[in-house]
């Protein structure tokens, strides 16, 4: 990586990007040519209605699905079609995920959902304790360490699924619909943290349908039919929707 | 391997098992019973084989008895009816003629009035060789049995089966060199034996055959004779040599199926052990057959599991477990599964073939004596098992591990 410095400036990078889906005999073409680049410590959601393809966005980017065409670079690494294992290993090094449905494993409580991603990881049991309940400490939610999914809101789930993502100490936090399933303070809630966090030096990618969610990153790329319509700061958007 | 010793892959394992106590319980029933039954049925089976072996252990199998009759036929000059007396020359004939028999046991009976003091009854005396011992073996409770020197002496010795010796004796009086009188003669005690099961005799005293002989007038007459065979014989076929033989010796109609008298114990032996082989078949056959769909029953809750399971193994695909952790993990769950269960069959399985054992008792009739099953049959069993358990959850773990993250976190 040291000997390619020049895209180290990006975390993310991606260049004329194509993914098509066969349905039947036809082929569905999802992304046209993406060009999207994410500088270290961003804070970027990516927007668009359902179908817009930012659902398939998050999947490439997030290593869960290979792309047809184009460059993807992630952290100075070209992610070219790999294997499972490879992929396995380069999700939890450097991502970070956090679900709509937030995904927690209902019967392992709050720390030991946390600390899962460390196992996989291979850390010894004791420091993932450790580290899962500094994450949990981060997200306020110590003293619910020990509770089961189900004994937890929506907003303490989402918590505890983010301090999941944090745990491994990832270059990118992908946000699926991070609010979906939230009332509309406990979503204010949860975007706080997220800027926190952000605030603290992590990109984080947020994937939203919702303006107001939006609005709270500091980039919004508009994605429509599989192109990008726009990619502004939030404040010139703003002004831009204004008008 | 390095995983199997992994504390941490079986807490991950402890934890998907013990968060589903339910499916879990289910699934250890379904192998548990298959176990169980093996190990139960084997234990009675060969309870039963050890019950039957008692029985007839200790004679000689390939033996036949052989003693005279009436006729039934009128032949050669001669009305029906005709007692037939066996000799000691038609031993001498068979012998001569039959080369397969190993040997020959002549004896002779009367019932005679014994007396021990003021203590009396009337008991069948047989006149014996001591070869008999090695044609039933004699369960002795005290002393010998006879001997060659007290046939070939005329010793006035004899040996009492434990009932007579009951009758005759005080409890607990020690009989061994003491007289008794068998008509009119006093005869030493020499020996006491405990009759078995199945026996040959309904004998209560016996003496030398040389010493009856003389006592009673009998000259060459015999009442029945015991012939054993060499190993490998066709015992059925020597029977009906035997009997043609003697039936040509004695002038009796050779269709006459009456004029002798026979028992084989080796037609006996071969129909006990041909029902003892076709219940340890029928014990393996269900046992397996239990345990195979024991196994299965394993694998389809397992299936059921991943189906039910496919979102949370999708989660831990994208926190980074590959495909191999996934499969790991089902593989050992039904593993673990499975030798729980196993083992859980085999425990209950011995604690019900102790309980029948307590329960059929000690009794010398009992029809099983020690309802056990061997080790080395056990752990092939469990081995058997756990193999079938690897191979049964590598189905549900191969479908685990094709689940695709995208596929399985797809909001519905």
């Amino acid at each position: 990586m040291q000997n390619k410095p020049r895209d180290n400036i990006f975390m993310i990078k991606i260049e004329q990007l194509h993914k098509s889906y066969p349905i039947g005999k036809e082929s569905l073409h999802v992304l046209k040519g993406i060009n999207l680049e994410v500088k270290e410590g961003e804070f970027v959601s990516i927007m668009g209605s359902s179908g817009s393809g930012k659902s398939t966005m998050l999947n490439i980017i997030g290593l869960l699905d290979d792309h047809d065409k184009g460059k993807y670079t992630l952290d100075g690494e070209l992610i070219q079609s790999m294997d499972e294992v490879k992929g396995a290993k380069l999700r939890n090094k450097f991502l970070g995920f956090v679900f709509q449905s937030f995904n927690l494993i209902a019967y392992k409580n709050a720390w030991e959902n946390v600390a899962l991603p460390l196992y996989y990881k291979g850390v010894g049991r004791k420091e993932r304790k450790i580290k899962a309940m500094e994450y949990l400490d981060k997200v306020g939610l110590k003293p619910w360490a020990n509770h089961l999914p189900n004994e937890l809101s929506g907003g303490q789930k989402q918590r505890v699924a983010i301090a999941r993502a944090l745990v491994t100490e990832p270059k990118v936090i992908l946000a699926d619909e991070p609010t979906g399933a939230l009332d509309s303070e406990t979503s204010d809630s949860v975007m706080k943290l997220l800027r926190g966090i952000n605030d603290e030096g992590m990109t984080i990618v947020v994937i939203t349908h919702e303006h107001d969610i939006a609005e709270l990153t500091d980039r919004i790329v508009l994605l429509k039919d599989g192109q990008i319509l726009s990619d502004e700061h939030t404040s010139t958007y703003n002004n831009k929707i204004k008008k | 391997m390095k995983f199997l010793f992994d504390k941490d892959t079986w807490q991950e394992i402890y934890g998907a098992i013990r968060k589903n106590k339910g499916r879990t319980a289910i699934t250890i029933i379904g192998v548990m019973w298959g176990i169980f039954l093996l190990v139960t049925l084997l234990g009675a089976a060969r309870g039963v084989e050890n019950g039957f072996n008692r029985m007839f252990g200790s004679f000689a199998t390939n033996s036949v008895f052989v003693w005279g009759r009436a006729t039934s036929m009128p032949f050669k000059g001669f009305q029906e009816g005709k007692r037939v007396r066996l000799t000691l020359s038609d031993i001498d004939a068979i012998e001569q003629e039959l080369p397969e028999i190993m040997m020959t046991v002549p004896r002779i009976s009367t019932n005679s009035l014994c007396s021990n003091g003021f203590k009396a009854g009337t008991f069948e005396v047989f006149g014996d060789y001591s070869e008999l011992d090695m044609v039933q073996k004699k369960n002795l409770v005290y002393g010998r049995f006879l001997n060659k020197t007290d046939i070939l002496e005329k010793r006035k010795v004899c040996v009492l089966e434990e009932e007579t010796y009951k009758q005759l004796f005080d409890k607990d009086e020690y009989p061994i060199g003491t007289m008794i009188k068998i008509n009119d003669t006093n005869f030493k005690i020499v020996g006491i034996y405990k009759k078995g099961a199945v026996s040959i005799d309904s004998a209560e005293i016996h003496i030398g055959y040389s010493i009856f002989q003389q006592l009673y007038n009998r000259g060459e007459n015999i009442d029945y004779m015991f012939v054993t065979a060499n190993e490998g014989t066709d015992i059925v076929q020597l029977e009906a040599d035997i009997k043609l033989l003697l039936k040509n010796i004695h002038k009796v109609h050779p269709e006459d199926d009456r004029a002798l008298g026979s028992f084989n114990m080796g037609k006996e032996m071969e129909k006990v052990t041909s029902f003892l082989t076709g219940m340890q078949f029928m014990t393996w056959f269900i046992g397996i057959a239990t345990l195979i769909a024991g196994v299965f029953a394993i694998g389809n809750i397992l299936l059921i599991t991943v189906k039910e399971r496919t979102k949370e193994i999708g989660v831990r695909r994208a926190l980074g477990a590959t495909p191999r952790d996934i499969r790991n993990q089902i593989v050992m769950e039904s593993v673990f599964l499975t030798s729980i269960a196993g083992m859980l069959g085999i425990i209950f399985g011995g604690i019900v073939l102790v309980i029948i054992d307590s329960l059929v008792g000690d009794e010398p009739d009992a029809f099983m004596v020690n309802p056990t099953i061997n080790i080395p049959i056990v752990l092939i069993a469990l081995v058997t098992l756990v193999t079938l358990g690897t191979l049964i959850g590598l189905i549900p773990a191969g479908i685990a591990t094709r689940i695709k993250p995208i596929e399985a976190l797809r909001e519905e």
